[in-house]
């Protein structure tokens, strides 16, 4: 089992979002965190990628606890949220080349061509509508490799043919011996996947 | 290293293209200062006998004003989400922004500062130990309002409290400060008064990121 | 699965033996401040140079101290509840800022008067009153800090980072003030410290002072109980939504 979730329990403002979740993902594997909206996707997303501390519960990756050693555990993933963080005065290229060298190495070119940017290269991320945008944001994705990618929501604002592009990413990227969490409202066909249910979870 | 400078450079990048920052800090500086004479009369002695004090509350209320700067931007567009979660300790992180901050918002009020000192009749002597003492002292003012930037970071009218909690904690550097120009301008020794901003300046590297450090963490709880 | 609510509000003991104590607090607080304010503003000699307005020192002074007093206890009991996890040191500093910052505004506002006679003004910088009313922001922030985080486990650890940083300039504060006062006053001025102590009016000062301490300790019991108490319905509150 690469990464190993056991009994979380979420508390947010003093309400309930869920408890009791564990699941396992193993190499190779994705897993589609679906509910309606308020399940608490997005916190367990959070939580998984050490964004927000769940109250109860532990969570391993390769056997070695996460919350013991956040550190190493972070080096391990890449977590795709909601908002895009792309600085709106750079271009494309800057932004995805701030990325690289913040998290060490990498080059954004590979990147660029796959995500079919290289037209937006020199375009400051202000100018861009919220599909490219997103198109940026999960761009980061091939810049910097790790095994487990942490996607909330990576399909929305996108149109049919760019989540066709996404999804064979994500479908290579678990050929490759990769692990994916994702959330997303729309059903997808992944190579390999399974389904956690949070509306199930939440004792309402 | 590398992500530090990358941190570095990209945030003087963004104050640079984006402009607002240097521009919002230098012009209510040099407001501030010329509201004095206005506000005091035009009479030089008592604008000299003034005038370290003015520059050096003007220059602290202009960083003041920048300061929910450092994160509140990154916090607003989810890019402090990913900072954190990179190879950088938090402490490191907040360094560099610090550093960003300093450079791209307080050294220009720095830079300007002999000029509205003139403007107030301070004597050469005192403008040449004030922009040394400016130096030496402002850092402390970045350092240690990032504390406050961090625990108010994402809160509605932060900023009345970001004041409230930051400006007892400058009032060393202030006294410090003027005394040094002051001192300056009464032909006397200056040494220790630098010496004890550089020993501020210097508890101030430690303190300044470690508690911001811990007070973002809660951001993050 | 509860939180386990001995660990984190249940401090059986603590709660025990601050109960008991509580009935002595009162007590000792009423006897001690009618016997402070009579020997103090009585019996003791008034001073030949400030004639009876002195007697305002012995209000001002105990007051000033325990300001002080109080932060310094507040930084201690952060302190220990982040090194050593204390269920509720955290708690135990918040109860005690309100009262702390009633010191200090007592304290400037005592001075002030005690100034108007001396000074024929009713505010004056000198190093004492301009340390404490730094010290009346820094308590205010501290207790603003608490109320800025909807969570109040967030909160509590705001406030320690707080009230550390701050423990660490109060310090550096005092001495920048001083120093600062001396540069500016011709040292032939008389200071607020008011005449060189003598017995008769050590022991009045020292009953104040003590009237001050227990009167501190009165309010705290009960406002710690009701932080605890606070804590407690919180935790059963989040413990009954997840049983629901």
């Amino acid at each position: 089992m690469s990464l190993s979730v056991e009994k979380l329990v979420c508390i947010r403002s003093d309400h309930l979002v869920f408890e009791d979740v564990s699941f396992d993902v193993s190499a190779g594997e994705a897993l589609w965190v679906r509910g309606k909206n308020g399940a608490g996707k997005s916190s367990l997303l959070r939580i998984c990628a050490t964004l927000l501390k769940p109250v109860q519960g532990d969570m391993k990756w390769l056997g070695e606890s996460c919350f013991e050693d956040p550190d190493s555990y972070r080096s391990q993933f890449l977590y795709v949220g909601h908002q895009d963080a792309l600085k709106s005065a750079l271009t494309v290229a800057e932004n995805l080349n701030f990325w690289a060298q913040y998290r060490g190495d990498g080059t954004i070119d590979h990147a660029l061509s796959e995500f079919e940017l290289d037209p937006l290269r020199e375009t400051p991320t202000g100018l861009l509508s919220a599909g490219q945008k997103k198109r940026v944001n999960l761009a980061r994705l091939l810049i910097i490799k790790t095994p487990l990618w942490i996607l909330d929501e990576p399909f929305s604002s996108l149109d049919q043919s760019y989540i066709d592009l996404v999804k064979n990413q994500m479908d290579r990227h678990l050929e490759e011996g990769g692990t994916i969490l994702y959330s997303t409202h729309q059903p997808l066909s992944l190579s390999s996947s399974s389904s956690l249910d949070l509306d199930s979870m939440v004792s309402q | 290293m590398r992500s530090f400078l990358s941190i570095l450079r990209r945030d003087l990048k963004l104050s640079y293209r984006q402009g607002s920052a240097i521009s919002l800090s230098l012009s209510f500086f040099v407001i501030v200062i010329v509201l004095f004479p206005l506000g005091v009369g035009p009479e030089l002695n008592i604008l000299s006998r003034i005038s370290a004090g003015v520059i050096w509350v003007g220059a602290l209320l202009a960083c003041l004003l920048t300061l929910d700067r450092i994160f509140q931007a990154d916090y607003e567009d989810g890019s402090l989400d990913l900072l954190v979660l990179g190879p950088l300790p938090l402490e490191m992180l907040i360094l560099s922004k610090v550093c960003a901050h300093w450079v791209s918002s307080v050294l220009p009020l720095i830079i300007i500062s002999p000029i509205l000192a003139l403007s107030m009749n301070m004597n050469l002597a005192g403008i040449w130990v004030m922009v040394l003492a400016l130096l030496i002292g402002t850092p402390t003012l970045s350092l240690i309002g990032t504390i406050g930037a961090a625990l108010t970071v994402g809160m509605r009218r932060g900023g009345v409290l970001l004041s409230l909690l930051v400006l007892p904690l400058y009032i060393p550097v202030l006294i410090f400060g003027v005394a040094a120009v002051e001192a300056a301008t009464a032909v006397l020794p200056v040494t220790s008064h630098l010496l004890l901003l550089s020993g501020i300046s210097l508890g101030a590297v430690v303190v300044g990121p470690v508690a911001a450090a811990a007070a973002l963490r809660l951001t993050f709880d | 699965m509860a939180i386990d609510l001995h660990k984190y509000a249940n401090p059986r003991r603590f709660l025990k033996i601050i109960s008991a104590v509580y009935p002595w607090s009162v007590g000792a607080t009423g006897i001690l401040l009618v016997a402070g304010l009579y020997f103090g503003l009585f019996v003791a000699p008034p001073d030949y140079q400030q004639g009876e307005t002195v007697r305002i020192m012995f209000v001002h002074v105990p007051a000033a101290w325990m300001a002080l007093s109080i932060y310094t206890m507040m930084a201690v009991s952060s302190a220990v509840g982040l090194i050593w996890k204390h269920p509720v040191a955290d708690l135990s500093a918040k109860a005690a800022a309100p009262i702390g910052a009633s010191f200090t505004f007592l304290a400037l506002v005592t001075g002030s008067l005690w100034g108007q006679p001396m000074w024929g003004t009713y505010w004056v910088w000198d190093a004492r009153l301009t340390s404490m009313l730094i010290l009346l922001f820094l308590y205010l922030g501290y207790m603003a800090i608490w109320e800025s985080f909807e969570d109040p486990n967030k909160a509590a650890k705001a406030a320690t980072i707080l009230i550390l940083v701050g423990a660490i300039n109060v310090p550096i504060i005092k001495f920048s003030v001083d120093w600062w006062n001396t540069l500016h006053q011709p040292a032939s001025v008389a200071t607020m410290q008011g005449p060189k102590i003598h017995s008769s009016i050590l022991t009045p000062l020292l009953i104040m002072i003590l009237a001050y301490s227990s009167f501190f300790l009165m309010v705290w019991i009960i406002r710690v109980k009701a932080e605890i108490l606070g804590r407690r319905l919180r935790i059963q509150q989040m413990n009954a939504l997840r049983d629901k």
